[in-house]
């Protein structure tokens, strides 16, 4: 479903060229759970942000579903986006002073759906989120870290994507916090999600079923845990 | 589509109150006070000129120039040069000449009965009612008679009467006091309106002779007022003034002239040009207000930024394209000023018409310029301070935008 041919990214800064990504190639299958684990400058976020559509390589090929991103332009890729990944963020990145239900509705706004279908997901999501019924309409600053993150990871299944992207998920969470929004990753997973986790914990990693390891722009190892 | 962007804006909107509300004030004040200070200004100039209209039709006032001793002015007005005899040599001797009223004005404090006031006293005949368009509410003028035998009779305009006898009083049979001396009042002037200095109501009229015989003490006239038949020979009325009292003056150079003359035409140009630069003033304060408001809507769009930018980073990140982003962000700046500027349009119209309410003699006068002026610069400042940071956010990458600090 995802496939990989030599990935290259350069950030330039003036004169000063920066190696991001030096010809990464792998594939990632469906239903996979794959941990992307690398110190920090390892160019872990930069694979991150090409797999999911938000920047695009300097070379190489990335193909999803069959379908070549790196050719894509700004509106494709918004579409690709909506309708095959989810995002869940380290900082949760909830709409401020908005309620849980409308920050789960966000990615199906302009989209040819009724309120009401809308209203019926978001909430189908936050349960399936783990999120407790009776908080459905507090604003998103009155939640814990916890509670932000089912938020995030209920808006991140709303448009029933194809993979889940999760970027440190657990870095502003404390352990115990951690450990179950990694379940509900598991959970997801064992549901027939793909799911991809960025992290530089092995802890957090080890939930996954393969664990590809990524340092100074290339990768070491890729190895699955049995 | 549009109903999801019209609810979006008015969610966004209404979600952070204190922002949209400080943003729309900014836009009120800015508007309102544009449209009050101009409606002000252009009251001021319209009530103002109609204050000279009503001083007389195609009048031309002569003055005394100014004395001169040992080569120093005393200003203008001060010269003893004017005599009846001038005023009946205008009549006399000068075409399309319809009225001439000669006068010796002098403020003086009257009294009647306990109450006193100050007020401007004029010396004057018959004519004086139609060169400066005075009508008679009750009683009448002086006739001939009183003129020749110089009678102790007058003739109070409105206010006089309000200050001396209270409101609605009945003065016509009363007596006034001048100068030690006891008047009969004989009729009263209808209203003309006017305030201040310039009120044309706050008057006592008494017969020429007496004004001379006991005020004065002398033949001297303080001006001339003379009403020309008809608009078209007010120039060459004027002209032939000049000339006549020059000959009888017995002097050369006109620029040695011992008298002023000025016709309505002259005093309504003056005027209108003290007015236009007070509106100009008006205008300037207007500006600034507006110029604060602008920045002030300005500085609200701006401080939002950081904020707004992780929100189009996120609403880029899970998939709305860049156009509906744009679309909300320029529909929230339209719809906070377009509020903005209606209730400021609103506020400015009730100050006016308040002022109006308060200040009988100023009546203002909106002028659409003034309210497309205002609004269009707050739109404009509104739509752009609110719609360019958000455009340039949206066209960053997602993950920039999310990262903005």
């Amino acid at each position: 479903m995802i496939s990989c041919k030599n990935l290259t990214k350069i950030y330039k800064n003036g004169e000063v060229e920066t190696i991001a990504l030096n010809n990464v190639s792998f594939e990632i299958a469906k239903g996979e759970f794959v941990s992307i684990i690398g110190p920090s400058g390892s160019g872990k976020s930069t694979l991150m942000h090409i797999l999911g559509a938000l920047d695009n390589p300097t070379s190489g090929e990335y193909f999803l579903d069959n379908r070549e991103v790196s050719k894509l332009n700004d509106d494709e890729l918004s579409e690709l986006r909506k309708n095959k990944i989810g995002f869940i963020f380290q900082s949760f990145n909830l709409l401020p002073r908005t309620t849980v239900l409308r920050n789960v509705i966000l990615p199906l706004l302009y989209t040819k759906t009724t309120s009401q279908e809308r209203l019926l997901r978001a909430k189908e999501c936050l349960r399936y989120a783990g999120m407790e019924e009776n908080k459905f309409q507090n604003l998103s600053n009155q939640l814990s870290g916890g509670q932000m993150q089912r938020v995030a990871i209920a808006r991140a299944l709303i448009n029933n994507p194809a993979i889940i992207l999760a970027d440190e998920p657990t870095g502003n969470l404390d352990t115990k916090t951690s450990q179950i929004v990694m379940e509900a990753l598991q959970e997801l997973n064992k549901k027939g999600h793909t799911i991809i986790l960025i992290t530089h914990e092995m802890d957090v990693a080890n939930y996954a079923k393969r664990i590809i390891y990524i340092r100074d722009g290339s990768i070491e190892k890729d190895s699955m845990i049995i | 589509m549009f109903l999801d962007l019209f609810k979006e804006t008015l969610w966004s909107l209404s979600g952070n109150k204190v922002r949209s509300g400080l943003t729309i004030l900014g836009i009120v004040i800015g508007i309102a006070s544009v449209i009050a200070l101009v409606a002000i200004g252009q009251g001021a100039q319209n009530s103002i000129a109609k204050n000279i209209e009503a001083i007389g039709s195609n009048l031309i006032m002569v003055n005394p120039g100014a004395q001169r001793v040992g080569g120093v002015s005393q200003g203008g007005g001060s010269a003893q040069s004017l005599t009846i005899e001038d005023a009946d040599a205008i009549k006399n001797e000068i075409e399309n000449v319809k009225s001439v009223a000669p006068a010796i004005t002098k403020r003086s404090q009257i009294t009647a009965r306990s109450n006193n006031t100050n007020t401007q006293i004029i010396g004057t005949t018959a004519d004086y009612l139609i060169v400066r368009s005075v009508t008679i509410d009750s009683g009448s003028f002086f006739s001939d008679q009183q003129m020749k035998t110089s009678a102790k009779v007058a003739v109070i305009g409105p206010t006089t009467r309000d200050d001396l006898f209270g409101l609605d009083a009945d003065p016509v049979g009363q007596t006034i006091r001048i100068n030690k001396m006891d008047f009969q009042i004989i009729g009263m002037t209808v209203a003309k309106g006017g305030s201040g200095f310039n009120n044309q109501d706050d008057i006592v009229y008494i017969p020429l002779t007496t004004a001379r015989h006991y005020l004065s003490g002398n033949e001297y006239l303080n001006n001339i007022g003379i009403a020309a038949t008809d608009q078209d020979s007010m120039a060459i009325v004027q002209q032939q003034i000049s000339d006549l009292l020059l000959a009888r003056h017995k002097i050369s150079d006109p620029a040695n002239a011992d008298f002023n003359i000025m016709n309505q035409n002259d005093i309504l140009a003056t005027a209108t040009s003290i007015t236009g630069t007070f509106t100009i003033l008006l205008s300037s304060i207007a500006g600034i207000s507006l110029l604060v408001g602008g920045i002030g809507i300005m500085n609200m769009m701006l401080t939002t930024v950081t904020e707004r930018t992780r929100e189009i980073g996120l609403r880029k990140a899970v998939g709305i394209r860049k156009i509906y982003i744009n679309l909300q962000f320029l529909a929230e700046a339209v719809v906070l000023t377009f509020l903005g500027g209606f209730i400021g349009i609103i506020l400015g119209w009730i100050t006016s018409l308040t002022v109006t309410h308060f200040i009988s003699t100023l009546t203002t006068s909106i002028s659409l310029s003034s309210i497309l002026l205002a609004f269009g610069v707050s739109a404009g400042v509104g739509i752009i301070f609110g719609f360019y940071p958000a455009r340039r956010a949206a066209n960053l990458s997602p993950i920039e935008a999310l990262r903005y600090e």
